[in-house]
């Protein structure tokens, strides 16, 4: 057998493209999912860090540690092995939706936690002393110029998270790598796998080029 | 909650599986080094053929770079890991694993790279050019020290995040800490392994993650 | 008359950057030991044919020969012919992760091929003679605007060039630093270097230069002593941008 037959097998491809398809929508659905609630939560956490409370701030440093330094797969065998033994039953998608956000709101929360930080006394200090509350201030004065500031790591982020979601087929969940991965294992060729890394690129890539694009120009503007 | 700490916190267990936990970090660090030093120093290689400026071949670095800052790096493994050693290239879990991470890290190693790179002034080319000094010696005397020190902060957060994808290697068999931490699991039927294991991972990667934040900030000054 | 020999000579000099012609046809001869000014509008093609004349812009057409040799063929060995060419950039160009001392020995090490002391002792030699001994050891950021423009004249003059370029050498100085930059290149020429200088210090043109050119849109209008140039212009053009650039200071 060619390496060319065993990679690139397109009459396989073709014969796999709609059960892989259907993995991809389930890894859609994922990033869907996870994507604006650990930025939610990710921002929640900026805001808390704002106000400067001491004991807040070193519990929220913990948190954002603790989630960086644990890989995500480890957080997720445990968040779907654990339960069983408390005699809870949990599913799949749970788990991964847990897991997902639990790792993508320590990343979201130091993205948005230096975007605020990185927007000078100068504004805090106009907006309040034209009577804008605490609250007010942080909403449309601080938070908008910040999120601006660190566009390009949030988008990063987000591509992390939509490649994170092929950790999911570790615990069977059928997105997209778990349907490549049925799929060779059936077909014992390889072409499913490589037909999974073109989908991953072809969703993704535009948003790399525009990552790219966009820390070039941060780095310039140093 | 008794029983909670009987389960996830059972020392009689955690206690037989230490030794295999202490083996898993060992490998774990030394995967983990592993493509790290190669990754950075790839993906440097590829920056300065990319300041070369040959078309054809930039276009092509660009392609393998951008899909390998698409592809999930989970996928890259399994497809070294199976793949190929059917193509004829004898590769174990752990030869997939850090072959994977390392290019995985090489692409974006050189995206930054090169951004720094380009972001070096046009006058300190003009200035070595001009006292007679040829490019591969201006590039690496001059710019690249200034480059690869703008590139530093954005680097340490990326080898970060990457080198704890070491875990992945569990899927292939690669016995560093979250594989014996699961087989942990299986053999006992107690999760205390796992949260042994998840605290080998703290007491591994805590400190550098808090290097990496010094890193940065101590890196970030002047210009 | 002076008979000394030609160290630069440029004929019929063209450059465009894309659809612009920027330098409409330069014919300049540079002798030796002589300190040629260039004065001259923003856009009047000053620093674009000084940059030329060690190719860190290529000409459209042409010809360049530096002490002889013809610096556009591609024969010519380009690092080799810039080593006799110093240039002093408006933005000093210092490397900033060097010392002074760095700076001004690093051609002599890597192109030369000099082993470390002897670089060394060129190079603080260089730095001796623009008045900075003492500052070897300390590194660009630690330093005044003047003091880096003195290290970039150092750093040109190490390397024993045959004629040096200047690229508006004071423009980016605090008025109070600009004096100590331009006694070097007065001491320079005192001892007999070759400088081409586009400056708009017209007061050190006067005392210092041999001869001045005023260029505007891409062609040398008038040429000759700074007496003739800054007093009796024989060009409407000419005088037009004197009294311009007097009223100003």
């Amino acid at each position: 057998m060619s390496v060319l037959d065993l990679f690139l097998n397109l009459d396989i491809m073709r014969q796999a493209f709609g059960f892989l398809l259907q993995g991809l929508g389930v890894t859609l659905v994922l990033c869907a999912a996870v994507v604006p609630t650990a930025a939610l939560a990710g921002l929640a956490i900026a805001v808390l860090a704002a106000l400067r409370r001491r004991w807040l701030t070193r519990a929220l440093i913990v948190y954002v540690d603790v989630l960086r330094a644990l890989p995500p797969l480890v957080l997720l065998i445990f968040v779907y092995n654990a339960p069983p033994f408390m005699g809870y039953k949990i599913s799949e998608f749970s788990a991964v939706l847990i897991a997902l956000t639990l790792n993508g709101s320590s990343y979201y929360g130091e993205i948005f936690r230096a975007g605020v930080e990185s927007i000078g006394r100068g504004s805090w200090e106009a907006a309040r002393s034209t009577g804008l509350t605490w609250a007010q201030t942080m909403a449309w004065v601080i938070l908008p110029q910040a999120v601006r500031n660190v566009l390009p790591d949030l988008i990063s982020n987000s591509l992390e998270v939509v490649k994170l979601t092929s950790l999911a087929s570790v615990v069977a969940l059928h997105e997209l790598m778990y349907a490549a991965r049925s799929a060779q294992q059936v077909t014992f060729n390889y072409s499913p796998l490589v037909l999974a890394v073109f989908m991953y690129f072809v969703i993704l890539w535009p948003f790399v080029r525009l990552l790219s694009r966009l820390e070039h120009q941060k780095i310039a503007a140093h | 909650m008794d029983r909670f700490l009987d389960t996830f916190f059972n020392l009689e267990v955690m206690a037989r599986y230490l030794p295999k936990i202490l083996s898993g970090m060992l490998v774990t660090t030394y995967l983990g080094i592993g493509v790290v030093v190669s990754g950075l120093a790839a993906g440097l290689v590829l920056a300065v053929i990319r300041s070369f400026g040959v078309r054809p071949l930039n276009a092509l670095i660009v392609l393998v770079v951008d899909m390998l800052r698409t592809v999930p790096p989970l996928v890259l493994i399994v497809l070294f890991f199976y793949g190929l050693p059917a193509a004829g290239v004898p590769l174990d879990g752990l030869g997939s694993t850090w072959l994977a991470l390392s290019l995985v890290l090489a692409a974006f190693a050189e995206e930054i790279y090169w951004a720094g790179i380009l972001s070096v002034s046009k006058g300190q080319w003009e200035a070595a050019r001009s006292t007679g000094l040829g490019f591969l010696t201006t590039l690496i005397w001059v710019i690249l020290p200034q480059a690869i020190r703008l590139a530093i902060p954005p680097l340490t957060n990326r080898t970060i995040a990457i080198t704890k994808n070491t875990a992945l290697g569990q899927v292939v068999a690669v016995q560093e800490i979250l594989y014996q931490a699961y087989s942990g699991l299986s053999f006992s039927y107690n999760p205390s392994p796992l949260t042994l294991g998840a605290l080998a991972y703290l007491i591994l990667f805590v400190p550098v993650v808090i290097a990496g934040r010094w890193i940065e900030t101590r890196f970030s000054w002047k210009r | 008359m002076n008979t000394a020999a030609a160290i630069l000579d440029v004929r019929a000099l063209h450059k465009s950057f894309g659809a612009v012609e920027v330098l409409r046809g330069i014919d300049f001869k540079l002798r030796e030991r002589e300190l040629v000014f260039i004065i001259g509008p923003s856009g009047s093609g000053k620093s674009t044919f000084l940059r030329c004349c060690n190719r860190l812009e290529e000409p459209s057409s042409g010809s360049i020969h530096v002490d002889g040799i013809d610096l556009l063929a591609p024969a010519t060995d380009i690092n080799a012919v810039r080593r006799k060419i110093g240039m002093v950039f408006q933005s000093f160009n210092l490397y900033p992760h060097m010392t002074a001392l760095g700076n001004v020995t690093l051609a002599l090490r890597l192109s030369l091929k000099k082993p470390r002391a002897e670089a060394d002792d060129i190079g603080r030699a260089a730095l001796a003679q623009v008045g900075l001994a003492d500052m070897a050891k300390r590194y660009p950021n630690e330093l005044s605007g003047g003091q880096q423009q003195r290290v970039a004249i150092a750093r040109a003059l190490a390397l024993e060039p045959r004629i040096v370029l200047f690229d508006e050498p004071t423009s980016a100085l605090d008025p109070e630093l600009v004096g100590s930059v331009l006694k070097v290149m007065h001491n320079l020429r005192d001892g007999g270097m070759t400088m081409l200088v586009v400056s708009h210090e017209l007061g050190f043109a006067r005392e210092a230069a041999d001869r001045v050119v005023f260029m505007e849109g891409g062609v040398i209008v008038e040429q000759g002593p700074p007496e003739q140039i800054f007093a009796a212009p024989t060009q409407t053009r000419t005088r037009a941008f004197v009294a311009r650039l007097a009223a100003r200071s």
